[in-house]
């Protein structure tokens, strides 16, 4: 049975009284909206990717301290990424929260490992993997753009 | 037992007019005696005892609502309407014995008035399509309120989209009660039907049935009240109420869930077409047409939830038996504790302070979102409802995303709200 420390841990509640990258962006190549209906929750993320790799990323909205702190911590992991690299690692933290992580994790996703606990609470995963979402929409949201741009 | 529907009517109007005497010498004692039917609240849950106050999205069961389905699955089982055999007869009898039960409670003309559903929510969907599409044009109007549950707005919306019929809905006022001023420009000779909730599921609000009704019936309007909240904790007689229909669910008042009541006037119901078609709702069937049974059956398809029905009758028995004024005192006892002791805290906005309420206290943490204040909670066994209640626009109205509900029954106690306080105040601690 899951316990609420595991659920909050020290770093989750840090980032979700001072969330890094909380802004909006001007100059975004792509935006999107994570929606989470049930609970109320509603998040943007911006992205800046230049030469496929994701340059900026930020978020704005309201949402619990697991999405808010997830939210942030994305911003900061997904930054210097490739879109393929960031997918990959989309892949790795959903698998973290849903208690499927990969092998030799959750060490090796450095502080994402925080949201280990998530997994115990099977209605927390949506909050945790909320602006995740986002962020690989808004990646698509930039690729429907340079190809509207190259038409 | 049949028969006694019309006494039982008159009797509930006395008391839904006048408290019986008794109450008023013995305001609000707490009801120890009957927790102790409700086996669930004496598990842990997370290591703690479980603290229950999450009654407005389904309250707990008694041991003799649980062993009524049993020993109907152990010893009665088997179809009603249609067998001749000596089970289907038992089978029948006992199901329509509970129609007259509903009847008596709601203090309706008639047993053939009480339509078995689902729920709340099916019976209001069965009024907005059999009668809805029936009667509606273009132009017409449907009102609605500021605090309804999705239930009470969205067949509504599928109606209006249906026939070309407008939805409106009256404003609520910064208390959360019903503007009335704003009820009089809402309501015009182009209204049809006001839907509207009796005791909110987020703000607790008892709204002024009787008015209300009497209102829309000056424009020629018909009614329909949303019962879900109010069937546990307000005594309820439709015909002092005056409504068309009333709906109400078996699992929010200490019955089972897949059962419902939509109560509809007996001329209303006669005029209405069958909703969902098959067994048990027709006269005779032809391969191209059939005829259509009188109601209730006209509305009943199929094979309807008998064992719940018999679950819901047990319900009923025993909420008879601890009687709804009793319960109605003892619980704003406790709302009223729960209420003052909350407000103290630091950070706490109450949702809802309407003058008459019932049961439910809704509230925002400045700074922390209702899921964090909610896990907290649930860590001391506290269960409570964190989100938007299925009431969005609500949640809009009053600018948050979600609340904090903590929703009360008969069988709490007032160590159940201290130890709400209690959590609230660790809450503060853990964000803070």
């Amino acid at each position: 049975m899951g316990s609420m420390t595991e659920l909050y841990q020290n770093v989750i509640l840090e980032h979700n009284r001072s969330p890094r990258n909380y802004r909006s962006m001007e100059d975004a190549s792509g935006q999107a909206e994570g929606n989470n209906p049930l609970c109320g929750d509603r998040i943007t993320v911006w992205l800046k990717v230049e030469d496929d790799v994701i340059q900026d990323a930020s978020f704005q909205g309201a949402g619990c301290a697991i999405s808010k702190a997830s939210a942030s911590l994305m911003t900061a992991a997904v930054k210097g990424k490739s879109r393929a690299e960031a997918e990959r690692l989309f892949d790795r933290f959903h698998g973290l929260v849903t208690g499927k992580p990969a092998e030799g994790e959750p060490e090796t996703l450095g502080k994402l490992a925080v949201f280990s606990g998530v997994s115990e609470f099977p209605i927390r995963v949506k909050c945790a993997t909320l602006s995740w979402h986002a962020m690989m929409q808004a990646m698509m949201d930039r690729q429907a753009d340079s190809r509207a741009g190259g038409r | 037992m049949s028969g006694a529907g019309g006494h039982g009517g008159s009797g509930a109007v006395l008391q839904v007019e006048a408290p019986r005497s008794d109450l008023l010498r013995h305001p609000a004692v707490p009801l120890p005696h009957w927790r102790s039917d409700f086996p669930i609240l004496s598990i842990t849950v997370r290591g703690k005892p479980l603290v229950y106050l999450d009654n407005a999205a389904t309250s707990q069961k008694p041991r003799q609502v649980i062993d009524a389905i049993s020993e109907f699955y152990a010893s009665g089982n088997a179809n009603i309407h249609r067998g001749v055999h000596y089970l289907s007869e038992q089978a029948t009898v006992a199901f329509e014995e509970v129609r007259e039960k509903v009847a008596r409670f709601l203090g309706a003309e008639s047993a053939g008035e009480i339509v078995f559903t689902r729920g709340t929510t099916e019976a209001i969907n069965l009024v907005a399509a059999s009668w809805g599409r029936s009667n509606l044009r273009a132009g017409d109007e449907v009102l609605v309120t500021g605090m309804e549950h999705h239930s009470n707005l969205v067949p509504w919306q599928l109606l209006c989209e249906a026939t070309g019929a407008v939805l409106r809905a009256v404003p609520i006022t910064d208390a959360g009660e019903l503007d009335l001023e704003a009820l009089h420009r809402h309501l015009t000779p182009r209204t049809r039907m006001f839907a509207f909730v009796h005791l909110s599921n987020v703000l607790g609000t008892i709204n002024p049935v009787a008015r209300l009704v009497s209102e829309a019936r000056s424009v020629g309007a018909l009614t329909l009240v949303d019962g879900a909240q109010a069937a546990p904790h307000l005594p309820l007689n439709v015909q002092a109420l005056g409504c068309d229909f009333f709906a109400f669910s078996g699992h929010k008042m200490f019955g089972p869930t897949g059962v419902g009541v939509l109560y509809g006037r007996r001329e209303l119901l006669e005029g209405m077409p069958p909703w969902q078609g098959g067994g048990s709702m027709i006269a005779s069937v032809g391969l191209e047409r059939s005829t259509y049974a009188l109601p209730p059956a006209r509305f009943e398809a199929g094979t309807p939830p008998i064992a719940e029905v018999i679950g819901l009758g047990a319900a009923l028995d025993y909420v008879e038996a601890v009687g709804l004024e009793r319960i109605g005192a003892w619980e704003s006892e406790l709302l009223a504790r729960a209420t003052e002791k909350v407000a103290e805290l630091p950070g706490i906005r109450i949702i809802g302070t309407a003058r008459e309420k019932a049961s439910v206290l809704s509230f925002a943490v400045e700074g922390i979102h209702p899921h964090d204040v909610g896990a907290v909670l649930d860590d001391d066994g506290v269960a409570v409802r964190a989100g938007h209640h299925c009431a969005q626009p609500l949640m809009e109205r009053f600018g948050v995303p979600a609340t904090v509900r903590a929703s009360f029954a008969f069988y709490n106690t007032l160590d159940d709200v201290d130890a709400l306080v209690t959590g609230l105040v660790r809450v503060r601690k853990v964000f803070g």
